[in-house]
């Protein structure tokens, strides 16, 4: 007769396991990978990726609409091409800009796509033609330090 | 150098008993593999066994993930403070916990917890003969004794981890938001944006799975293997907790190295 209450405890001790995964999965974690099952490929060639990683945001407007899956030296050309899983549900033109941003000043980097107005849309396997490189900052400060430079020249 | 030469035989005779046991514990593993039908034909004997090893575990394993979630809270938000991102203390927290801390620190506890206990169980029960009286009764000890502990342990081992991960994140949630008061909304989306079910939480759970099969076969080897006397009892449950701890630390490397390689 003590099998009954052992079977409560047994029972009881599965239930509290269970209970912390679905904790673990619903709160802590947000499923979003489960969410994005059916996804398209779309792929994109930047001349300079920043510090762009690989299961990276893909944005729209602000809004999370794919992972980055992969990226990859082309050899031919020396780019970097970046590949892409979309939502299935959104559908972006054949014009649509490709950029990568950082969240922040710190933040991660991420891609965002800004749309265009063609009527026809991008397939899955198909490569986005208008991209921008990520803004390295380096490169930035040194532009600005050479203007500087030059506008105190013409000022002699 | 004739006492070279007994160093040199006693390091070869150190070196080969390691390896036998080895080829031992490996034959060990298949056979309670092989007769693991009757564990589960038999379900009482299995749960009375997560009984002993899981539910009788439930109080350490929630309090200690309850009090490193509450350490990693304090510490966590000191780091981050000096940075001006005290919001990112939720992902911090859970990241650290699911991925890595939770079945590692349950692992260690669940081998000093439950795995001794069942060392100490098989030994003694070696060491009083019962294992051979089963044997002459036609019951195998391993399908009987063996198995049972065996998978109660493999079973038990992920939802115990499972629960030290969900306990710590309360833990720092308690600290970090109610104590502290770092934004409840910030500390959960935060959270939510940066650990992934499948990457994070699902790697987490191989992990504690692999340290269950791991732990359990120790316990019950080295229960099983111990010389049938007080003494080779005891040393039997020292080398449970040794070898598991060992075990669990170069696995958790290992698996790591396999699951977390190069992205982030």
């Amino acid at each position: 007769m003590n099998r009954t209450v052992l079977d409560l405890w047994v029972g009881f001790f599965v239930a509290l396991g269970v209970a912390a995964l679905i904790f673990l999965a619903l709160k802590v974690g947000n499923l979003s990978s489960a969410r994005l099952s059916e996804t398209y490929v779309l792929h994109a060639k930047f001349d300079n990726i920043g510090g762009l990683k690989v299961r990276g945001p893909v944005k729209s407007a602000g809004v999370v609409v794919g992972r980055i899956s992969e990226i990859r030296l082309d050899p031919a050309t020396y780019e970097a091409v970046v590949t892409m899983n979309v939502d299935g549900r959104f559908q972006f033109p054949k014009d649509t800009f490709a950029s990568i941003y950082t969240a922040g000043l710190l933040g991660e980097q991420y891609v965002g796509l800004d749309v265009g107005g063609d009527e026809k849309v991008l397939k899955s396997g198909d490569t986005i033609a208008k991209t921008q490189s990520a803004v390295v900052l380096e490169k930035m400060i040194s532009q600005f330090l050479f203007s500087k430079a030059a506008d105190g020249q013409d000022k002699k | 150098m004739p006492n070279l030469l007994s160093v040199i035989r006693r390091l070869g005779h150190a070196v080969v008993e390691r390896i036998w046991r080895l080829g031992f514990a490996a034959r060990f593993f298949i056979a309670i593999l092989k007769y693991s039908g009757a564990s589960f034909r038999r379900l009482p004997l299995t749960l009375r066994e997560i009984y002993f090893s899981g539910v009788l575990s439930l109080l350490i394993i929630l309090v200690s993930g309850l009090f490193v979630g509450m350490v990693l809270g304090l510490q966590g938000f000191e780091t981050l403070q000096r940075f001006g991102s005290t919001e990112a203390l939720g992902i911090m927290v859970a990241l650290s916990l699911t991925r890595e801390l939770g079945p590692v620190v349950a692992g260690l506890l669940f081998a000093s917890r439950a795995g001794t206990s069942v060392t100490a169980e098989i030994g003694l029960m070696k060491a009083t003969e019962q294992l051979k009286a089963m044997d002459m009764m036609a019951v195998n000890p391993i399908a009987r004794v063996v198995a049972p502990r065996f998978w109660g342990g493999v079973f038990a081992m992920p939802l115990l981890a499972a629960m030290f991960s969900a306990m710590g994140v309360l833990g720092g949630w308690l600290i970090g938001v109610v104590f502290i008061g770092v934004d409840d909304g910030a500390f959960w989306s935060q959270m939510q944006a940066g650990v992934d079910w499948r990457y994070d939480i699902w790697n987490g759970v191989v992990k504690s799975f692999v340290f269950g099969i791991a732990v359990s076969l120790i316990a019950v080897f080295e229960g099983y293997d111990s010389v049938p006397t007080a003494e080779g009892v005891s040393r039997a449950i020292t080398r449970t907790v040794v070898t598991s701890a060992l075990t669990i630390l170069a696995l958790d490397f290992v698996l790591t190295s396999f699951m977390f390689r190069g992205t982030s």
